[in-house]
């Protein structure tokens, strides 16, 4: 019986990849074989169909990701904890995606790999950021302070995220400002939107995966027997192991 | 005021260690003028980020310092039982470290004139403001992640590491008005830069004022 609860929650993320898959091959192929190319840049901007999409779908993660922190910190419960592990995550992993996209469009068109260039600057530091989180939260053993921690970490880390987004506003940045229907040709329009649902359908299915991947393993710690007694607060504080 | 007044009575009777954290500091800003060079326009150039970074690389020992004291015997709970609240707590230690890294800076910041051959151009109390409010910047989320951190025994790798980049901007907005008091401001950028450093203060010690409570709870 439970073994049929677990496959039924599995439909869900399942079905989000699949359709996030689809719609990123359409995306892709419009941007790739459909869109004329760019006039200054020639084909070089096609990678703005994969990167625009995940540059938006991380903020959006890391949105997620704070919101289930304020949710993790308010109600206690171990799945809001696990929602934050797996929304910073996917999040880290779009987060590096775009910086590595960044540099492979910056090498044709800016003459350089990396330039510290306020956006790419911010986005760089937003990576950093979230995955100091994820260090912080391997550090820790006990469910219940890992589970704050991580809340409190992931709360403070994203005051990073508004910085990141309005960066090309603030300051003079050789990125162009932000990517909306305004700012560019209604022709890409199409293949942008498509990889933006794509890529989030595709992320939110990871989540969903990764989500149940972190309550399994909160119930295995559940299940684990105790450690011994430590000796010593200076024990307990992980002299013995490197841990908390 | 109580808790403030704890931190700075403990750093006072230890206050070999301050002594040998203004000495860092000292080492740091040595440590520049050696790895760029004879080249004094250079230095001159680049003060006000040699002075931050020294500031914010020796207050880390500072922040890491901050909790420790409190985790050793139980203290931390000895002090929760006292009629005061987490939030208090906070603010006093918070405040305490304001002092102590402010204190820092005000150490630092004549040094490195002397050390670089520079004569500020604006006035002295702004260069004092720019200081405590960048001390204040990194005191806030430094004593929250100090707390976050105390019971890991790899403190003092995680602290900066969740630290720095956070303060980022508070770093860019205190070398930028740093820079314009020591060379001149012609664009009368100042205030900007200014209003940036008491944005960040705000965000920082509000935010981290109210999510004190739970770090102490768990």
């Amino acid at each position: 019986m439970s073994s049929d609860v677990a496959q039924d929650r599995m439909v869900l993320p399942i079905g989000l990849l699949i359709v996030g898959f689809g719609l990123l091959l359409v995306a892709h192929y419009q941007g790739l074989f459909v869109v004329p190319a760019e006039a200054a840049m020639g084909d070089v901007y096609r990678i703005l169909y994969v990167h625009v999409p995940c540059a938006w779908v991380a903020l959006v993660l890391y949105l997620l990701a704070f919101f289930a922190a304020i949710g993790s910190l308010w109600t206690g419960r171990s799945r809001w904890d696990a929602r934050v592990e797996a929304s910073v995550e996917v999040g880290l992993l779009l987060n590096a995606l775009v910086l590595i996209q960044g540099s492979i469009w910056a090498k044709p068109t800016w003459g350089v790999w990396w330039t510290w260039d306020p956006r790419l600057t911010t986005t760089a530091v937003m990576l950093v950021s979230f995955m100091g989180v994820l260090v912080l939260r391997s550090m820790i053993h006990t469910p219940a302070r890992r589970a704050v921690v991580t809340a409190i970490a992931t709360i403070v880390a994203f005051v990073d995220v508004p910085i990141v987004y309005m960066s090309v506003k603030w300051w003079n940045s050789l990125h162009q400002m932000q990517s909306t229907p305004e700012t560019v040709d209604s022709v890409m329009h199409l293949p942008l939107r498509m990889g933006a649902f794509g890529v989030l359908f595709l992320s939110l299915g990871m989540i969903g995966l990764r989500r149940r991947v972190a309550e399994q393993g909160l119930v295995h710690e559940k299940d684990a027997p105790d450690l011994p007694s430590p000796q010593s607060p200076l024990e307990l504080d992980g002299y013995q192991g490197g841990e908390e | 005021m109580a808790i403030l007044r704890k931190d700075l009575l403990i750093e006072w009777r230890g206050r070999s260690r301050l002594v040998a954290l203004f000495c860092y500091a000292l080492t740091f800003l040595l440590l520049f003028s050696f790895a760029v060079g004879p080249d004094a326009s250079a230095l001159q150039k680049h003060a006000a980020a040699y002075l931050w970074l020294a500031v914010l690389c020796v207050s880390t020992l500072l922040l890491v310092q901050s909790f420790q004291v409190e985790t050793e015997q139980g203290a931390l709970e000895a002090l929760l039982l006292l009629p005061v609240t987490p939030t208090a707590l906070f603010y006093g230690k918070a405040l305490a470290n304001t002092v102590f890294i402010s204190a820092l800076g005000f150490f630092a910041l004549p040094t490195a004139l002397v050390l670089f051959d520079m004569t500020p151009v604006g006035p002295t109390w702004m260069l004092a403001l720019v200081v405590v409010l960048g001390a204040g910047s990194f005191a806030a989320p430094g004593t929250l992640y100090s707390a976050l951190t105390a019971r890991l025994a790899a403190q003092q790798l995680m602290l900066p590491v969740l630290l720095f980049p956070l303060v980022v901007p508070a770093v860019l907005a205190a070398v930028k008005a740093t820079s314009l008091l020591l060379e001149g401001d012609p664009m009368g950028q100042l205030p900007i830069w200014l209003a940036v450093q008491v944005c960040f203060d705000l965000i920082y010690w509000s935010l981290c004022g109210l999510l004190f409570s739970r770090v102490v709870e768990a």
